[in-house]
């Protein structure tokens, strides 16, 4: 229970993609590790610039797919071969060629389950509650505007010195945001 | 590159109306959704086809009630209005995934503001495609044999059979299909969350936008998956088809037997999408005042689409006529030249000719696809013309088998018309409520376009100065 601190963060507010990249890699620059950016669309460079750079979603994904594979060859090998053999005009058990439409199939179904699942879990989503939404101007977040947010948990936070540091990078507004 | 781009005078198609903004778009479609006041239009058109699914109900219980004897099939046609229509829809589905999926890896912008309802009409084509084998089975309430479950007979599926690899690819693509339409919404419904006025607005998107606030981190793991999706989706779209005509071509039906069924069912389902894709846009983005966001370039390309696919389909077609003489098989030239072209069932050919092959060649004029209405009837020409391709596969290769003792014709009855029409209700109804109920357009995708051509257009002049980075949006 690391109950600190009464705010979760301070939140600056941009109206432009390229403002809030340059923002965020100054911030970066200045040595502040947890924040993050909010954007109505993927703005291309804004995750490297708050200091993310890769995501394991790739190998989520394809874990997934092999999973597929496996699970789908394996079934149809295991029910054909060793638990219920039909010979039907004596064409082999193990007739691979005739499995694979459907270990493709399992293979895609699995991988793209990943792919959701994975992003969704990686992401923290669903979450029923988050403080940035107590920002009574970050409902634009999904409309028009960008928003920075140094988070107080960051080592470098201090309230007013980061308040100091977001209002010389010409936001529109800084607001402190309640935990 | 140097000053002005001399090939083209012409009017500029863009694949948004100059002058939006990040604002501008998003309020304008979720608009659409928000707004208290509903179109009496929209309520007479729920009203119809509400009214169509209840024939379509009827139809079902009384096939329930019955069995699949009320419909006109009967051997040797066992196979009638139902694989047919089966086929026909999931044809129409793959549109959607190909616009959604395989246009995003080919970065081709004018996408944007057609993959959401492309992708809402392949959910409610599947949907209806998936109804059809279902009630064929004759015993609906046994159709979980077509999986595999632990049963105490030890019973299992037969993994070498096209029908079964059918129920997985479909069922996939319904899965899959779902999974990226949902995905794709989650940044909207979070739109539609913070723009809804009411509390049940705030709280049904909400809950269904699953606490989505745009975080830098979010959208990079989002995006990837994105990507990751649409190259899953395109493959699996290719097989989807493919097993399809699995269904006949692994038979060895004259006329079926063939290995040019494949290629030609897949070109063959994009034709039908797209003409469907086509068929549904042109009154909506006239119905939503959407002419900013759906312009004459996406007309004019899915037109180009359908004209390139539909050749590709008139390849297969001539191939399988080609294959009939050059084979020298004899049952096989009865089937096209004994029968299709010249049997009981040939005006179905010959209407099938003239609607997929012979009237799109219209659309090499420019002036046809830039007149609406007439791009709308030749829309409307090929998704009947796919229709009676299927109808003509399925029917003209099975009712006159080897001998002729055991010749039959089919008739489809008033039921298999009622299913049919009624499964054309469900779409439309289902698509009815889409539109009411969730954004048509993508709108965070929008807004990404907004911000592409903002940077795209350096104060100096209209995208024709060096600082020019992306693709100009101009076509040709």
């Amino acid at each position: 229970m690391k109950r600190k601190v009464e705010t979760y963060g301070l939140m600056a507010e941009f109206d432009s993609a390229d403002a809030v990249v340059v923002a965020a890699q100054r911030a970066n620059d200045a040595g502040y590790t947890c924040m993050d950016a909010y954007s109505p669309f993927p703005v291309h460079g804004l995750a490297e610039a708050i200091g993310f750079h890769k995501t394991h979603l790739p190998l989520i994904v394809l874990g997934g797919g092999i999973f597929g594979m496996i699970a789908g060859f394996g079934m149809m090998v295991y029910s054909a071969v060793f638990h219920y053999p039909l010979n039907i005009g004596g064409r082999p058990f193990y007739s691979w060629p005739a499995f694979i439409p459907i270990t493709f199939e399992t293979t895609v179904l699995c991988a793209a389950g990943a792919a959701v699942f994975g992003m969704l879990a990686l992401n923290g989503l669903p979450q029923p509650y988050h403080p940035v939404f107590n920002v009574p101007r970050f409902e634009l977040a999904s409309r028009t505007h960008f928003f920075l947010c140094i988070e107080a948990t960051d080592p470098k936070f201090d309230p007013e010195a980061t308040k100091a540091f977001l209002q010389q990078l010409t936001p529109l507004e800084v607001s402190v945001v309640a935990a | 590159m140097s000053s002005e781009t001399p090939d083209k005078p012409a009017p500029v198609l863009t694949v948004l109306r100059p002058g939006h903004t990040y604002a501008s778009v998003t309020d304008q479609i979720s608009a659409a959704v928000l707004t208290t006041h509903t179109p009496r239009w929209w309520l007479a058109a729920v009203g119809i086809s509400l009214s169509i699914v209840m024939i379509f109900t009827t139809a079902v219980a009384w096939l329930l009630i019955k069995g699949v004897g009320i419909w006109g099939i009967n051997v040797p046609v066992a196979w009638g209005f139902a694989i047919v229509n089966f086929v026909w829809w999931i044809g129409i589905g793959h549109a959607g995934t190909l616009i959604s999926a395989i246009l995003l890896l080919l970065r081709q912008d004018w996408r944007t503001s057609i993959n959401r309802f492309a992708e809402a009409m392949t959910l409610f084509a599947v949907a209806c495609a998936g109804v059809f084998p279902l009630l064929h089975l004759g015993r609906i309430w046994k159709f979980y044999y077509l999986m595999p479950y632990p049963n105490r007979m030890s019973l299992w599926p037969q993994w070498r059979s096209p029908l079964v690899w059918d129920v997985f690819a479909v069922s996939t693509y319904a899965t899959v299909s779902f999974l990226f339409w949902y995905v794709g919404l989650i940044p909207d419904l979070a739109t539609l969350r913070d723009r809804a006025k009411n509390w049940w607005g705030k709280h049904i998107y909400g809950l269904l936008a699953m606490g989505w606030r745009g975080s830098a981190r979010h959208w990079s793991r989002y995006t990837m998956a994105y990507l990751l999706l649409a190259g899953l989706a395109t493959p699996l779209v290719v097989s989807v088809h493919t097993i399809v005509s699995f269904d006949f071509a692994v038979s060895q039906v004259p006329g079926w037997h063939s290995t040019i069924f494949p290629p030609y069912f897949v070109a063959g389902a994009i034709f039908s999408g797209f003409a469907m894709v086509i068929t549904l846009a042109i009154p909506l983005r006239s119905l939503y005042g959407l002419q900013d966001f759906i312009t004459m370039r996406h007309l004019d390309n899915m037109a180009k689409v359908m004209l390139a696919t539909g050749l590709i389909v008139a390849y297969g077609y001539m191939t399988e006529i080609f294959i009939a003489w050059y084979s020298d098989n004899k049952y096989e030239s009865y089937v096209i030249f004994g029968n299709r072209m010249t049997g009981p069932y040939a005006p179905t050919f010959w209407a099938l000719m003239l609607c997929n092959i012979a009237i799109p060649q219209l659309l090499w004029l420019k002036k046809v696809r830039h007149n609406i209405p007439v791009l709308f009837a030749i829309a409307i020409v090929v998704n009947i013309g796919m229709w009676l391709e299927r109808f003509v596969i399925v029917i003209t290769s099975l009712h006159r088998d080897y001998l002729p003792s055991s010749w039959g014709m089919y008739y489809p009855t008033i039921w298999d018309w009622a299913t049919y029409i009624g499964t054309m209700g469900l779409f439309t109804f289902l698509l009815l409520l889409f539109i009411r109920s969730l954004p048509m357009i993508s709108i965070f995708e929008m807004r990404e376009l907004v911000h592409e051509q903002a940077g795209e257009h350096p104060k100096e002049g209209h995208g024709h100065g060096p600082a020019q980075t992306h693709p100009t949006p101009t076509v040709e």
